[in-house]
């Protein structure tokens, strides 16, 4: 059992929220055409061993995507931010 | 064996009698059921799993792998219930188990003869040929192992009693109510952190009960108790037993609230279930003892010394009067000594030649025979042991140098194994300590659980009590509570216990390495000495396949006291040291939990939440058989006058295209889409455009998952200049909407729009038929005709009082309307409706009737929307916008997807007066229906408009085949059936009714 601290509601138990996959890759663009960036987008994954960050929806909270950072050998679970916020770092 | 007139920590002024195999027993409050058969001379209690050994109580505690009883009876009998751990009240009644006809005469004692046959893996090797045909004649024997295999039967019959789940936070848990866990707690407590102490026992003090009562550990424990009850922050839970501990500090703990009761009392629990939150947990876990291993060492009457130490001290019962001890450490010269001070007659026997005089004096002077040097090669007796054959160590396959002892009591010391089991299922694998000769929790300040007492070896009640008490105290430091944990209590004087001076040699053996007679090393599921070294022999070298391929350690029991000695045998046989050969993964839970502990209430009508639309109640009452819709439940038909679901169906149908039907559709997923940017997100994730809806308007829309295949379909109305209401398929809702949610807050943040689901808020209801609109204009107060209210076209309309919006969409193929009402009024509009609605004949229909009208029309719903469909397959290319990027619109054209021998959606006629079972297989009337056919039926029905079966099918080069007659076969229903291929659109393909 997991916690997540979601940064609107505080520290929750991981069954308040559903997994999202992984964070670490980008949506292409709408106007992107080629088929190539979208197959790797929706198929293809690294699996990384250690820290990894990855989407939870808190579903039953305030319904925000976020971003944990979750150490995929122990379990160890680290920061979590908002999707928004962190997607706007990045740009 | 009888119970002594004095001592142990029994409640004497409170006699109870229970019955064993229908034997009535008297005993006492306070006594386990293995104590009071004990005290009553019973030695056999059951037989064993394979090979139906007569066996007898083992131990004193949860460790106990022979005692295995069917416990009460009725509804609250429970099978495998070890005796020593059940808490004796009046009336309690338990019986033998795995013995036929009873225990003292067992026809499965046959398997004995064929343990040759019954070795390790036997399974894997036998049943297997050797002549053709053979394989069938051991599946018939099969039948009879089957029936013979197992150990207790369990009972069929519902249980009485209820179960309950809690939370609970703290700061520290500490597990174990022993020495080292009530000293843990008291630093803790002390320090002010919020503490929780869990003892699986009824009582606290963990291995001070099997002290003598009334002694210095006594008021020691009493003083400490004292001190913990006057603290307010440290809450102990007795009877609970920690099963389980997880990541981010969680705990599982199981309280047995009622399980030493007849039953429990007035809307009490059976039992409950904890899950604890715990910043830091202390493990105290203490140590089982490990038995010495020699040729007939499963008897009844051979046991471990430190249960036989119990039994005396706690339960003042002597369970033997001629003792042998056969140890190979100092801890067992206690047991020596106190069972000759009680009156037994005992001969210790030390397999070391060597022992210092301060230890080998407490046995000699309390009048114990020693036997330096010697060891116990084979113990004698069948009911129970009769004589044990002793021999010099050195000498021991000498006839002339082994002696028969007569005894009734085998008291076998080899070492303790500290209970490490928590710890690993946390924190890993653990740490051999080389001096002690057993695995301890490795040492790591930095895990959020640290160990104390006997589960880290701790051979002194000074290092017991330091090692709590600063645990407890650090833990409660770390959690944040700093309070001064004052000074450690004085540590209190005890027998010695610890296994001083130990020798690792637990296994008796001639030179040929092999044991006199069955030696056993797991008991509870018969795997002997000889067992692990042929699957060493057969080349298992690991760990883990030796547990596996033996059976060892896999039993109710988990090997508890049988897994260190495997392993050890283990790297014995590879010359390899014990820690390379390390232990099996330790997995929750600790010892046995019910189902219902785990279950709670959530069972039955409690397994998951029901979602009742708001007109729910009204079909109920006019008796419609309600249908699962996931969690909804959905009026599935409304039979009249003892209809089945066929003709109820069929006649709701039927009605519905020839008069006017009503369904409620009130489970349909609905979203508000609202901002100044919901057209372009409208448009970004639907396959067709969005950008010229109107006010006012409605459109069908599909759309697709991110790799191409269709996900859902709905209509979306426009509301307002920024308010749109989507709705999706009642499966799909919660999918959609999360879609939604991540597109908008990642990839398409710039998109000023909110999604918000609004399901629960609107009932909905369909209301179809030539006649839907004669109903409609009845009671609604505005213009409803065809000009008024064209196809997709949406208004207010106000019925009563109840203002609603009606929609003009059809899903029947009928000229139809949904109406979306503010859910409060959903049933009072329902019911105003349906009585306007009697002149033209307004009946209610349900979701078979639905479905069978959709099908007719060859709508596409959920079973052809199943995940593995594309646009191009259901025929639904054509709305697929080209002029703009949609969710799926790249990798819908993938090569893969364009293989134009993909199935397409086609519609069957079926020949004959059978329907097609959904999920049939399709093949060409020539081909032989043999393989994954052509293509297969997803959504079948009756259709009252064509007056036969028809059925929606997906099938290769369904375009091609118009009018072809195909086979259409279920395997698992072993129907074959034959069909013509015809378009998907039977009814009014050109849609004139719904656009009247």
């Amino acid at each position: 059992m997991i916690r997540i601290t979601c940064p609107v509601c505080g520290t929750r138990a991981e069954t308040e929220f559903t997994y999202g996959g992984d964070a670490t890759v980008s949506r292409p663009g709408e106007e992107e055409t080629s088929m190539q960036p979208w197959l790797d987008y929706v198929f293809n994954r690294d699996n990384p061993r250690g820290w990894h960050r990855e989407y939870w929806h808190h579903v039953q909270g305030c319904r925000q995507w976020v971003i944990l950072e979750r150490n995929t050998l122990n379990h160890e679970v680290g920061a979590c931010t908002l999707a928004r916020d962190a997607v706007e770092a990045e740009e | 064996m009888k119970r002594l007139g004095s001592g142990g920590r029994i409640r004497r002024d409170r006699p109870i009698t229970l019955s064993f195999d229908g034997q009535r027993l008297p005993a006492f409050e306070g006594d386990s059921l293995g104590s009071a058969l004990l005290a009553s001379g019973i030695s056999l209690v059951g037989r064993s799993f394979k090979y139906h050994r007569p066996r007898g109580i083992y131990a004193a505690g949860v460790e106990e792998p022979n005692a295995m009883v069917h416990l009460r009876r009725g509804p609250r009998h429970e099978p495998n219930v070890r005796a020593t751990s059940v808490e004796a009240f009046d009336g309690l009644s338990a019986t033998s188990q795995n013995a036929w006809p009873g225990r003292r005469f067992d026809i499965g004692a046959i398997n004995s003869l064929l343990s040759p046959v019954l070795s390790a893996g036997f399974y894997y090797k036998t049943f297997i040929g050797p002549f053709k045909n053979s394989t069938r004649f051991w599946m018939l024997c099969e039948r009879a192992i089957r029936k013979a295999a197992g150990m207790g039967r369990a009972s069929y019959e519902a249980d009485p009693d209820s179960y309950e789940k809690r939370h609970a936070v703290c700061d520290v848990l500490v597990i174990g109510g022993g020495a080292a866990g009530l000293s843990a707690a008291l630093a803790a407590g002390r320090a002010g952190a919020d503490v929780i102490l869990v003892e699986q026992e009824a009582l606290l003090g963990g291995a001070i009960l099997s002290e003598p009562a009334g002694g210095a550990a006594d008021d020691w424990l009493e003083a400490i108790t004292a001190e913990l009850a006057e603290l307010g922050n440290v809450r102990i839970l007795a009877r609970t037993t920690a099963i389980g501990a997880y990541d981010g500090g969680t705990y599982a703990l199981i309280e047995r609230v009622s399980d030493h009761l007849p039953k429990p009392e007035d809307h009490q629990v059976r039992q409950r279930y904890w899950q604890v939150q715990a910043k830091r947990a202390v493990l105290a876990s203490g140590a089982f003892e490990r038995p010495m291993v020699f040729g007939g060492n499963d008897k009844p009457g051979v046991m471990l010394a430190g249960a036989i130490r119990t039994y005396l001290n706690r339960y003042a019962v002597l369970t033997g009067e001629r003792v042998v001890v056969f140890t190979n450490n100092n801890s067992a010269y206690e047991v020596a000594a106190e069972m000759a001070g009680a009156g037994a007659h005992v001969t210790l026997v030390d397999l070391r030649a060597d022992v210092v005089p301060e230890v080998t004096g407490r046995a000699t002077s309390a009048g114990v025979t020693l036997l330096l040097g010697h060891v116990v090669l084979e113990a004698r007796g069948w009911g129970r042991v009769t004589s044990a054959v002793i021999a010099p160590a050195a000498t021991r396959n000498a006839e002339s140098a082994q002696k028969t002892l007569p005894c009734d009591l085998i008291a076998t010391s080899a070492g303790w194994s500290p209970a490490v089991h928590l710890w690993s299922q946390l924190c890993g694998k653990p740490a051999f300590d080389e001096q002690a000769g057993c695995f301890v929790p490795a040492s790591d300040p930095g895990h959020a659980m640290q160990a104390a007492g006997l589960v880290m070896a701790a051979g002194s009640v000074d290092d017991i009590v330091r090692q709590g008490f600063n645990r407890g105290a650090e833990a409660a430091r770390e959690a944040g509570a700093d309070a001064p944990a004052g000074l450690m209590p004085a540590p209190f004087e005890a027998g010695a216990f610890w296994q001083n001076g130990y020798d690792p040699t637990w296994a008796v053996v001639d030179a040929r390495g092999k044991s006199r007679g069955k030696a056993f090393v797991d008991l509870q599921h018969d795997v002997k000495l000889s067992d692990i070294d042929q699957a060493h022999l057969e080349g298992y070298v690991s760990v883990e396949h030796l547990k596996r391929y033996t059976t060892l350690g896999m039993a109710t029991d988990q090997g508890k006291l049988a897994n260190l000695n495997a392993l050890s045998r283990m790297a014995a046989l590879a010359r390899k040291p014990v820690p390379e050969v390390g232990t099996t993964t330790f997995r929750p839970p600790f010892t046995p939990v019910t189902i219902g502990a785990l279950v709670g209430h959530e069972h039955g009508r409690h397994f998951r939440p029901t979602r009742l639309s708001p007109i729910h109640q009204w079909h109920v009452e006019q008796g419609a058989r309600m249908t699962e819709a996931g969690a909804w439940m959905r009026p599935w038909y409304f039979p009249e006058r003892n209809e089945s679901l066929a003709g109820a169906y069929i006649r709701e149908a039927a009605h519905v295209r020839a008069h006017v039907g009503m369904v409620d559709v009130s489970t349909l997923g609905k979203i508000a889409v609202q901002g100044p940017d919901a057209a372009e997100f409208l448009n970004r994730i639907y396959v067709n455009g969005w950008k010229t809806l109107q006010i006012g308007r409605l459109r069908y829309g599909i759309m697709l998952r991110e790799d191409g295949f269709v996900l859902d379909d709905g209509a979306t109305a426009r509301l307002g200049e920024h308010d749109y209401f989507m709705t999706t398929t009642t499966a799909n809702a919660a999918k959609v909407l999360a879609k939604a949610e991540y597109l908008l807050q990642t990839a398409w943040r710039d998109l000023r729009v909110h999604v918000t689901s609004v399901t629960d808020q609107w009932a909905a209801i369909a209301l179809a038929g030539p006649k839907a609109r004669d109903v409609l204009a009845r009671v609604a107060d505005v213009d409803v005709s065809a000009e008024a209210l064209p196809p997709n076209h949406l208004t207010m309309v106000r019925i009563g009082e109840v203002e609603m919006r009606v929609h003009r969409m059809s899903y029947s193929g009928e000229l139809a309307y949904e109406l979306f009402i503010p859910a409060g009024f959903g049933r009072h509009v329902w019911e105003s409706l349906h009585e306007a609605g009697q002149e033209h004949g307004l009946r209610p229909y349900g979701t078979e009737a639905m479905g069978a009208l959709r099908i007719e029309k060859g709508h596409v719903a959920g079973a052809e929307i199943e995940g593995r469909t594309t646009l191009k397959d259901l025929s639904l290319e054509g709305f697929a916008s080209s002029k703009k990027a949609f969710v799926g619109s790249v990798l819908r054209n993938r090569p893969v997807l364009a293989d134009p021998h993909r199935p397409v959606l086609v519609g069957l006629e079926i020949e004959g007066k059978v329907g097609a079972k959904p999920g049939s297989l399709l093949f060409s009337s020539a081909a032989e229906p043999k393989g994954h056919g052509e293509g297969w039926v997803s959504s079948t029905t009756y259709s009252p408009a064509l007056g036969k079966y028809i059925a929606l099918a997906l099938l290769q080069d369904g375009a091609a085949r118009m009018g072809e007659v195909i086979k259409v076969v279920s395997f698992v229903d072993d129907l074959s059936l034959r069909a013509k291929v015809v378009s998907h659109h039977f009814y009014d393909p050109e849609g004139i009714r719904q656009n009247a």
